[in-house]
């Protein structure tokens, strides 16, 4: 999880800082105004890595920052309906800041699963991905498998699962299995990181 | 031959056409937001739709190394059914969004005095954003329609250089030249404008605020019209860069006046991550 301070401290050395640093005002003032200020972020505070918070653009931590700087009376609301009508960068920045939002208190515990069905419903890799980061424990674990399956399905590479060690199981592993058979009459291979994790899931059984 | 189409509803399309466009040099695309053929009868599935434009199908595009951006409107057709109009409330959100470049289709249909409303409540919202216009011109009673058209561009207080006025033919463009608007047209296959009439518009009037699309949606149509476009330039002695210059050079200058026009991954190799760092292109299987 990566925290808002760190966030913070890595857009301070961006030259778009000051237009965050007002944004983030008004957020907590007046937070209908982030409905502009957050669709804004990618044109206002850049679209460049974050120096020093490697997976993080500016963008997407101006957006995690500015959720994160609402009054906790109306934070799971207005997270949810910048969910809602965000487009696919709007949509990952809400996902990606899932984990510490939760943990710092603006949503309670569980309250973004519905974010994390919907981003994995849709054939979208970059939103797929998101969904599969630590907040990910959330979901229940026949809905984590299909989730890690519809990855290897769709290309997206396993680094993006989150205790992808820890949580793969026998099941997981009789999936793949299953999907390795129908690559294989396919004449098609099967991505080596998935090809990887089935290897070590079967080989930790027998 | 780099080809960036202006006009074009990709929604209606199959992943064939974008294997096609790409190979043809179509790198970049602007869709509209219009009439889906089948009347939509409430706001919920006009902004499915919209979110549609600026997320799925960006994203489908990108597979394809095309670039892909919208303009958002309700469009004249749906503007005169009650039930679609609160629609027009829902516009600003998405008139803000990152790979939104102007407000469109809007303009006449049948001329109603709702489509008078909808029209001059969009054109102020084009303005307030600080977006450019895309406006359609109908296709029955066109001359009278365009006139009418101009003039309520006129009265809105749009700059006419960030405004397009679409569809037009050679009853229509002297006097869309004549206001300042960029100059749109459609190539189909059979109705609206042809290539070769469409070099000789190019002939009498000029290279400047000219705009070429194909308009392909679900109707009979054809992506590729913008080439043959091309091709007939060089054929009737237009040279490369004529032919760059109205393919590419002048769609970049009209929407670049959003200031959201993103070029970045134009005929990027689609099986490349170029699209924020995935491809799902062998998902498919
Ligand atoms: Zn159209």
């Amino acid at each position: 999880m990566t925290r808002p301070e760190r966030l913070r401290a890595a857009l301070r050395g961006t030259p778009r800082a000051e237009w965050v640093d007002a944004a983030l005002t008004a957020a907590a003032e007046r937070p209908e105004t982030i409905g502009r200020s957050f669709t804004q972020a990618g044109r206002r505070a850049g679209r460049t890595p974050l120096p020093g918070v490697p997976g993080w653009t500016a963008d997407e931590a101006a957006r995690a920052l500015l959720l994160a700087a609402l009054p906790a009376d109306r934070a799971e609301a207005e997270i949810g309906d910048l969910y809602r009508h965000g487009d696919a960068d709007e949509k990952r920045a809400v996902l990606k800041a899932l984990p510490a939002l939760a943990a710092g208190g603006a949503l309670s515990s569980a309250a973004g699963l519905p974010l994390l069905h919907d981003a994995i419903r849709t054939n979208d890799a970059r939103l797929l991905a998101a969904a599969l980061g630590p907040y990910a424990r959330h979901l229940d674990q026949a809905a984590w498998r299909q989730a890690v399956l519809k990855c290897v399905f769709m290309g997206v590479p396993l680094t993006a699962v989150d205790g992808l060690e820890e949580r793969a199981d026998r099941e997981l592993a009789a999936m793949l299995a299953g999907f390795a058979d129908e690559r294989a009459a396919a004449g098609r291979p099967m991505p080596a990181d998935a090809a990887a994790l089935l290897d070590r899931l079967t080989r930790e059984e027998s | 031959m780099r080809i960036f189409d202006p006009h074009i509803h990709m929604t209606s399309r199959t992943t064939d056409d974008y294997a096609r466009m790409a190979a043809a040099g179509v790198l970049a695309v602007v869709e509209p937001a219009f009439w889906l053929g089948q009347p939509r009868t409430g706001p919920g599935s006009f902004t499915d739709y919209f979110d549609s434009l600026i997320g799925w199908e960006p994203y489908r595009a990108a597979q394809f190394g095309v670039v892909h951006h919208a303009t958002i409107a309700l469009n004249p057709k749906e503007a005169n059914d009650p039930r679609c109009r609160p629609v027009l409330d829902l516009l600003p959100r998405y008139l803000d969004k990152d790979r939104v470049v102007a407000v469109g289709e809007i303009g006449y249909d049948s001329m109603t005095p709702e489509e008078d409303d909808a029209f001059e409540r969009q054109l102020d919202l084009a303005v307030e954003h600080d977006l450019p216009a895309l406006v359609h011109t109908p296709h029955r009673d066109k001359a009278g329609g365009t006139r009418r058209t101009l003039e309520v561009v006129a009265a809105s207080g749009i700059a006419p250089e960030r405004v397009a006025v679409d569809h037009l033919n050679e009853v229509t463009v002297g006097m869309v030249r004549d206001s300042g608007c960029w100059t749109g047209f459609s190539i189909y296959p059979e109705t609206k404008m042809s290539p070769p009439r469409m070099v000789e518009i190019l002939r009498r009037y000029g290279l400047e605020r000219m705009l070429v699309n194909s308009a392909a949606d679900w109707g009979v149509s054809d992506p590729l019209l913008t080439l043959e476009t091309g091709r007939a330039m060089l054929a009737a002695g237009f040279t490369e860069d004529d032919v760059d210059r109205v393919l590419w050079r002048n769609p970049v200058e009209f929407y670049r006046q959003s200031g959201r026009l993103d070029l970045t991954g134009a005929g990027a190799d689609g099986d490349q991550p170029t699209f924020a760092g995935s491809s799902i292109k062998r998902g498919g299987s």
